[in-house]
């Protein structure tokens, strides 16, 4: 760890102190982030120990950290009698479908206004950006009046559609087609390629990490959503895994230790994602702040 | 831009049945997907919002215009109001200062170290990929009565009451929780934006005398600034629209101690059917997203540097 070139010259009183120095500083640096990291992981702790717990012993006073018996039946016992089932597939239908819509219809409006054309191009590429704004609480009221107006309440696509299309997904991809050379666009084009063409053989591939960032943070961004989902939904059939968590809650004779399996399940999706896709994380995040900063 | 095209299009006599280029023609038919959702899911209901917040519409009678009646109502006769604002603005400012100080200080510890720093991001990650329901839930076990907050409370003897039940402490653990749930994106953000800063300026700083703190304050700082000014335009913006939290732990109480803006329009939208009143509160919060941002981007000439 310590491979500075000055702990190379041997011997010398003053530098083998400060080497030490430097490991002390190093190994208390460590210690102190990893106890910090560790209180951040405690609550997926505590989930995971409550959800093995009987109920009662969730309730216990006084409270132990690591449970008397193991329950591991939990899991099963909460996604058998619980509707969990219905709730992770609800999920993966409604964050699956806006991501492949997010992805098809950013990718055609980012295209027009990265490289075509047209009258009014800057001026409704501002209207997009002004909306990023808008809070969505606000919005909620007249899209549940819309929504309902079409009957659309309880269905995929009611939960689905109104947030489908994302001004943020358009500005994103287009940020990074601007950065991909015109001359690849006219190579192709003389070769006779029509515009949807070039954008699926040519830009698409050329932009898949940020379709790639896009999709993902779309994705991770459905599967957390509450407010839309409890607005364009009743009753159990059509909820989501956040509605079910709460739905659950409200219940008399709250089953805790429920309540913690289905909360451990809401999130395998986005820590295999988190763990998986780290760099790419790490890299788009760079990317985005990067557009956003100026 | 627009102009040549108008001229192009009426230059062509010989032609007159071709309205538009068939560059424009191409550009309308990919834009148009993403222009009818824009029109139907966005621009129509934020005039409806508005058209709405001037009505007394609550659900069952028709709307009937009144005015400004609703936001007059707000600011003189509604007492729940300023309390509203009140937690909002608590909040907003407790846990953007808080988020800010955290994530910074997480960030430069991380960029310091030599190894593992990819552990370190996807572990300060994790709780941002968790829905923050399934996060507020977890936490809400951790306050209840005679739980694990209390036990901890105890055992240190701080003498303090159970955050959820009193209506001093609870918007603590909706800050709490929050901070939990989110600090790690600008962790992981402000940790990119410190590791691209070039390494030949921290080495000349190093051998012209300066220190790590004057390091830090000098060249790091400015050379970041502009991300941290984007992590805390971001950051206001979702405070200010807290919700999720607040539902699913305290409903606003106990009494209204946590009730803030979101979960009011929630609240007087849909608990209560009054979709005007509501509409005029959620215009009130667009307002102050709005002049939050203004502000921000006003005062960003003060301390950030851009390096152009």
């Amino acid at each position: 760890m310590t491979t500075d070139p000055t702990s190379r010259h041997p011997h010398s009183v003053s530098q083998h102190r400060h080497r030490l120095l430097r490991r002390i500083g190093s190994f208390a640096s460590y210690t102190g982030l990893s106890l910090i990291a560790l209180l951040f992981l405690f609550p997926f702790f505590w989930m995971v120990s409550n959800a093995v717990r009987s109920n009662a012993e969730v309730m216990a006073v006084p409270v132990r950290i690591f449970p008397e018996e193991y329950h591991w039946g939990t899991f099963v016992e909460a996604v058998v009698s619980l509707p969990f089932g219905t709730f992770l597939l609800n999920s993966f239908v409604v964050a699956c479908g806006v991501t492949a819509i997010v992805i098809a219809v950013s990718c055609l409006s980012a295209y027009a206004f990265a490289r075509l054309k047209f009258p009014g191009r800057e001026g409704l590429l501002l209207t997009y950006l002004t909306t990023l704004m808008i809070p969505q609480v606000m919005l909620v009221i007249p899209l549940f009046l819309i929504v309902s107006k079409f009957g659309w309440i309880n269905t995929y696509h009611g939960m689905i559609l109104p947030v489908a299309f994302s001004s943020f997904g358009t500005f994103l991809l287009r940020q990074f087609i601007l950065g991909i050379p015109k001359d690849l666009d006219e190579a192709a084009m003389m070769d006779g390629a029509s515009r949807l063409r070039i954008l699926v053989t040519v830009i698409i591939p050329l932009a898949m990490p940020a379709i790639g960032l896009l999709a993902l943070f779309t994705f991770i961004a459905q599967w957390k959503s509450f407010l839309w989902p409890l607005i364009a939904t009743s009753g159990v059939e059509m909820a989501t895994l956040p509605l079910g968590l709460t739905l659950f809650q409200t219940q008399q004779g709250t089953a805790w230790n429920y309540i913690m399996a289905g909360a451990t399940i809401s999130m395998v999706p986005g820590v295999i994602l988190a763990i998986v896709l780290q760099r790419v994380i790490y890299k788009g995040i760079t990317v985005s702040s990067g557009f956003g900063g100026r | 831009m627009s102009q040549s095209a108008v001229a192009e299009v009426s230059l062509q006599p010989g032609r007159p049945r071709r309205f538009l280029k068939p560059e424009t023609q191409t550009a309308m038919l990919f834009l148009l997907p993403s222009f009818l959702g824009f029109m139907v899911f966005m621009a129509l209901p934020i005039l409806a919002s508005l058209a709405l917040s001037f009505t007394n519409w609550q659900l069952i009678s028709t709307p009937s215009f009144v005015g400004f009646q609703n936001y007059i109502r707000l600011f003189t006769v509604d007492p729940a109001f300023y309390t509203i604002l009140r937690n909002t603005l608590f909040f907003a400012v407790e846990y953007l200062a808080l988020n800010l100080v955290i994530s910074l200080t997480l960030a430069v510890w991380i960029s310091s170290l030599k190894r593992g720093k990819a552990i370190f991001r996807v572990i300060f990650f994790l709780p941002t990929f968790t829905p923050t329901i399934a996060a507020s839930v977890v936490w809400l076990l951790i306050f209840t009565p005679d739980g694990l907050a209390d036990t901890i409370i105890r055992a240190l003897g701080l003498g303090l009451p159970n955050f959820l039940l009193s209506s001093s402490w609870a918007m603590q653990a909706i800050v709490l929780v929050t901070l939990w749930a989110n600090v790690g994106y600008n962790v992981v953000m402000f940790n990119a934006a410190l590791d691209l800063v070039p390494k030949h300026y921290l080495e000349a700083a190093t051998i012209d005398g300066a220190n790590a703190w004057q390091r830090f304050w000098r060249i790091r700082l400015p050379l970041i600034s502009p991300t941290i000014f984007f992590g805390t335009v971001m950051t206001a913006i979702t405070s200010l629209q807290i919700f999720d939290e607040v539902f699913a732990m305290t409903r606003g109480g106990p009494g209204s101690a946590t009730a803030t803006l979101g979960f009011a329009i929630y609240q007087k939208g849909f608990t209560n059917f009054q979709m005007g009143y509501a509409s005029a509160l959620a215009w009130v919060m667009f307002v102050m997203i709005m002049a939050l941002t203004i502000l921000q981007f006003h005062m960003q000439r003060k301390w950030v540097h851009y390096d152009d």
